[in-house]
């Protein structure tokens, strides 16, 4: 479903003038299934993020092609409806004059510009995403990190997208809060059968909600495996992080 | 409206907004407002004091300085709002491209900027007004073409800013176009910033037309204008010190105003002050159950 073979992308260090630059990304090629839940795992800075942006369209590759059902991602009638996302910082990630409800409701508008919604379908988000309906008319300012992340993935799945791209999207959260956010993310998914790119450095996370893992070091490919086989990954760097937690 | 609401809370903020929305309508309903005609000239009222007839006196020539000094609230005030809007408008959409879609056409238009820039304002009116002549017009030209590098470079830092952020990101990835994302995250955000921006140099713009009046560069006679005004009782200054100051504290209090309101506009503006309506009906729903509990206690 979304395919993305032979990626490169560098940013210019430097200046207007200068001529040198940092590849981030190097020939990244990967496949992600209808419903399939795909875990990103590696290190800050090995450009996870960069690849999640990538794959929204926000950016473009400099080589290679990202594409989703077989057209390219970077054309944003594509993206509409089928792709959202849920980012980290949740403090950045409502607009501070935005009601929850609009929130919610701006990817159903972007969708449809002419249609009418009906005024339930917020009610049913804020339900399914666990808070009440009483939140419709906060401001984010006024919603707490796990409160935030929930109108966060509420806003995310209200077009019913085919697949969701999480950047680190429990990481800035507390440990319990993390936790019932994951459950809720586990929950959503199945209802909706929506595929998840789930980009975090947390493997363990990665390991309760994906079914298939890629090991991603300095913006290059450095195993994929199913989460079955976990336990007999080859390479040393994905050993040395399994090891990490096991102890 | 609730930005209006939260200015008229601040008390000083409020008091500042009357007197400029009493200005600005005397200003544009001068005819209505001034008790005589501003360039009437009396030779027997030369230097009156302040009567029932002439409230405020008469000058030099005897006109009323009442009048003038309304009349004069056109060119002190609303041109160089004219003025103002103009170079605000011209420096926001040059500090939006640039900051909103970056790379080559930032790069350019911040270098036509630090050329701007890089003269002194007063230098570059001055010389404006050296080659097409004194006159409001080509201060009023000459004010644009010297601020909008400013506005544009302040607002491109906000717009910058903002455009980096979180939910504009999702926007895109959403499939929201430029237009969309503009429109209805970054105007509303950067709103704030180009208000205060605006309503500061609002303030010493007046300051500036007024001084290059009381040069002698701007405001021809006999039209009424504040600067003028104090330029004409410069000559008395020592006799009849009096006539300076009715166009001195208009000036001093229409600007003082103007800095109070910019100053508590940043506030206004600020998103956090809004609160849902729900939590507040829950907070009085909560207040009124607790004189509820509080009565059956007694
Ligand atoms: N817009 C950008 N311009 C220049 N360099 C960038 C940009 N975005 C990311 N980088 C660089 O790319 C590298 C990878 O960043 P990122 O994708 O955020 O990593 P991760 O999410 O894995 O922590 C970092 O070294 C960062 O400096
Ligand atoms: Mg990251």
């Amino acid at each position: 479903m979304l395919t993305a073979s032979h990626v490169h992308k560098s940013y210019r260090k430097g200046g207007l003038f200068s001529r040198e630059s940092q590849q981030v990304l190097r020939d990244v090629s990967f496949e992600c299934g209808r419903g399939e839940c795909l875990g990103i795992i590696g290190e800050s800075g090995s450009g996870k993020s960069t690849l999640g942006r990538l794959i929204l369209g926000i950016e473009r590759p400099d080589s290679g092609s990202i594409r989703f059902e077989g057209q390219p991602v970077e054309d944003r009638k594509v993206r509409q409806g089928s792709l959202s996302a849920v980012f980290q910082d949740y403090t950045s990630s409502i607009n501070p004059f935005f009601t929850v409800e609009e929130a919610i409701m701006e990817p159903l508008k972007l969708q449809r510009k002419d249609q009418q919604y009906d005024a339930c379908k917020v009610d049913v988000l804020l339900h399914q995403v666990g808070l009440n309906p009483s939140y419709r008319t906060q401001y984010p300012h006024e919603l707490s990190g796990g409160e935030a992340q929930r109108v966060c993935i509420a806003r995310a799945i209200s077009t019913e997208p085919k697949c969701i791209v999480l950047d680190e999207a429990i990481s800035s959260l507390d440990g319990s809060v993390q936790m019932q956010v994951l459950e809720l993310l586990k929950e959503l998914r199945e209802i909706y059968q929506m595929s998840y790119i789930f980009i975090t450095h947390d493997i363990q996370a990665a390991a309760y909600i994906c079914d298939s893992l890629i090991i991603f070091r300095e913006g290059q490919i450095e195993e994929k495996i199913r989460i079955e086989q976990l336990k007999d990954v080859q390479s040393a760097y994905a050993r040395k992080l399994l090891q990490m937690i096991i102890t | 409206m609730t930005m209006l609401r939260n200015i008229w809370k601040d008390k000083l903020a409020a008091i500042s907004l009357s007197i400029l929305a009493i200005v600005l309508t005397a200003g544009i309903f001068a005819p209505l407002f001034a008790p005589h005609d501003p360039n009437e000239v009396n030779m027997k009222l030369r230097y009156a004091a302040s009567s029932w007839e002439y409230l405020l006196g008469n000058d030099h020539l005897g006109r009323c300085i009442l009048s003038r000094l309304i009349y004069g609230i056109r060119p002190s005030v609303l041109w160089v709002l004219a003025a103002l809007a103009g170079s605000v408008m011209l420096g926001t959409a040059v500090g939006f491209v640039a900051g909103f879609f970056r790379g080559k056409v930032d790069a350019a238009l911040m270098r036509v900027c630090d050329v701007m820039l890089s003269f002194p304002g007063y230098v570059m009116t001055l010389a404006i007004v050296g080659i097409m002549g004194v006159g409001l017009e080509n201060i009023l030209a000459a004010f644009i073409l010297t601020k909008w590098a400013w506005f544009a470079r302040i607002i491109r830092t906000s717009v910058l800013q903002y455009a980096e952020s979180e939910y504009v990101r999702f926007a895109k990835a959403a499939g929201a176009g430029s237009f969309h994302i503009i429109r209805r995250h970054i105007i509303p955000v950067t709103a704030s910033d180009v208000a205060v921006v605006a309503s500061s140099s609002f303030g010493s713009m007046i300051l500036q037309i007024s001084g290059f009046s009381f040069l002698g560069l701007g405001v021809q006679a006999p039209t009424a204008e504040w600067g003028m005004m104090l330029n004409e009782a410069r000559e008395v200054m020592f006799s009849r010190p009096e006539l300076m100051l009715a166009p001195g504290l208009t000036i001093i209090i229409v600007v003082s105003a103007i800095n109070f309101l910019s100053d508590s506009l940043q506030a206004a503006l600020d998103p956090k002050l809004r609160t849902s309506t729900s939590k507040a009906a829950e907070q009085t729903s909560a207040v009124s159950a607790k004189q509820l509990l509080g009565r059956e206690v007694a």
